[in-house]
């Protein structure tokens, strides 16, 4: 019975992942960390800055300039197998000290492990850390609303643009701590350039082309929209 | 001086107003106005859920003639805006608008229609009024069944009220060609300052 279970049966021809456990008793901090953080740290040494087990879940805070090269690996390693990216956002704290953190979560779904993965982008640096895009299709959308909320670049993203708010949206990054609930602009200046955008210039790249809203879009997208690109695939 | 006076365009007012006849028209056209409504449900939010509600068996908006749902606006005689609107639907709310022919009118149900509700943040717009002309409110977080078939039948009294004399209702409400609005701004700022819209609303009978 347990053999012809689904979720028991790896891919990867023999290597099956252990059987799924309830945790109990889970401590707050401390705990077995995920074995993959000790794989990262012999190979990776001083790229692996903290690993951290909370709520027995690993955080691994790795250096900013290493990010691609460790989740490619961790993507490809067949000991590692995190075939899903589930999610990437941003953490902003209130004091002004800390600095900003980039979160990925991965998923291993062959393995039955959940990692997450930091990037501390300190205050006064350039908030730019490389995009997981070559590896992770899915991380597109998820690195735009990354950086529609809190304006963090993603170096190598195919189209990074905004995703959530409008394309020529100009009062700043809303999930930034410095950005007042309400906007910065007054209610009615808000719905003037809310109304004056054209509802159709929000369609993706293919559509527009052959929308006539052509027109109406700002100026870098049409120049890229001429030279021919292709969001998606 | 010796130019005569040019004659006023012959309209119902200069035949003597109100008669037996355009009273009698009117009631007849308004009955069967406020009697085949054709509404246009544009739910954004959980009020779209109680608008479904409304419309299926238990409830039963065709009892009021309702029961042809338009999804198309061109077909439309009211704009049901049900769930909050994001700045960004703002623009294609008004589009939607300006596509319904005259007659039409226009519903905000709920609290985040009406008022932008507990969403007073940067994303959402703070009433739709503040986009189109808007007829009847109701509220409610979101409004029960009854509560949007009582809007409904207001609106039903609000038609039975027209006068087909009455050229403003033929005529398409335009916004201010400079703010692109149909209120003044200072008044949008005034209704939607920090906390502005749910205190200055809830004070109403008390």
């Amino acid at each position: 019975m347990t053999s012809s279970s689904p979720v028991a049966r790896a891919g990867d021809g023999g290597a099956a992942g252990p059987a799924p456990v309830t945790p109990h008793n889970v401590p707050h901090r401390g705990g077995p960390a995920n074995p993959t953080a000790e794989s990262l740290r012999a190979r990776f040494g001083d790229a692996i800055r903290r690993i951290d087990v909370v709520w027995g879940e690993t955080t691994v805070v790795v250096a900013r300039e290493r990010l691609l090269e460790i989740v490619r690996w961790l993507h490809d390693d067949p000991e590692q197998q995190y075939d899903y990216l589930s999610d990437v956002t941003g953490v902003e704290f209130r004091d002004p000290e800390p600095p900003l953190e980039v979160v990925w979560h991965l998923r291993s779904l062959p393995r039955r492990r959940f990692l997450r993965l930091k990037v501390e982008l300190p205050r006064g640096t350039p908030l730019e850390v490389e995009s997981v895009w070559s590896v992770y299709r899915g991380a597109d959308w998820l690195e735009r609303e990354c950086y529609d909320m809190f304006g963090i670049r993603f170096t190598g993203h195919p189209d990074l643009r905004r995703i959530l708010m409008w394309e020529q949206y100009r009062e700043g990054f809303p999930l930034r701590k410095d950005f007042p609930l309400r906007g910065r602009f007054s209610r009615a200046e808000q719905l003037r350039q809310a109304l004056a955008a054209n509802p159709e210039a929000r369609y993706s790249m293919e559509e527009l082309s052959i929308a006539d809203a052509f027109e109406d879009l700002p100026e870098d997208m049409r120049q890229r929209l001429k030279a021919g690109e292709r969001t998606g695939e | 001086m010796g130019l005569s006076p040019r004659p006023e365009p012959r309209s119902v007012e200069a035949t003597g107003g109100e008669n037996w006849v355009t009273t009698k028209l009117d009631a007849l056209v308004n009955w069967s106005r406020a009697n085949s409504l054709w509404p246009m449900p544009f739910g954004t939010a959980c009020c779209a859920i109680e608008f479904m509600a409304t419309a299926a068996s238990k409830y039963d908006l065709a009892r009021f003639g309702m029961e042809r749902m338009s999804f198309s606006p061109r077909q439309a005689d009211v704009l049901i805006c049900a769930g909050r609107v994001p700045f960004k639907l703002a623009p294609v709310i008004r589009r939607i608008w300006q596509q319904m022919p005259q007659p039409k009118w226009c519903i905000s149900m709920g609290a985040c229609a009406s008022s932008g509700g507990m969403f007073d943040n940067y994303a959402v717009v703070q009433g739709i009024d503040t986009i189109i002309p808007v007829d009847v409110y109701v509220p409610g977080c979101p409004p029960r069944p009854e509560g949007l078939l009582y809007g409904i039948l207001l609106l039903q009294e609000k038609v039975k009220q027209e006068h087909m004399g009455d050229e403003t209702i033929r005529r398409e409400m335009e916004p201010d060609p400079k703010s692109g609005l149909y209120i003044p701004p200072a008044a949008i700022d005034e209704l939607s300052e920090p906390f502005g819209n749910s205190v200055h609303q809830t004070r109403s009978g008390l």
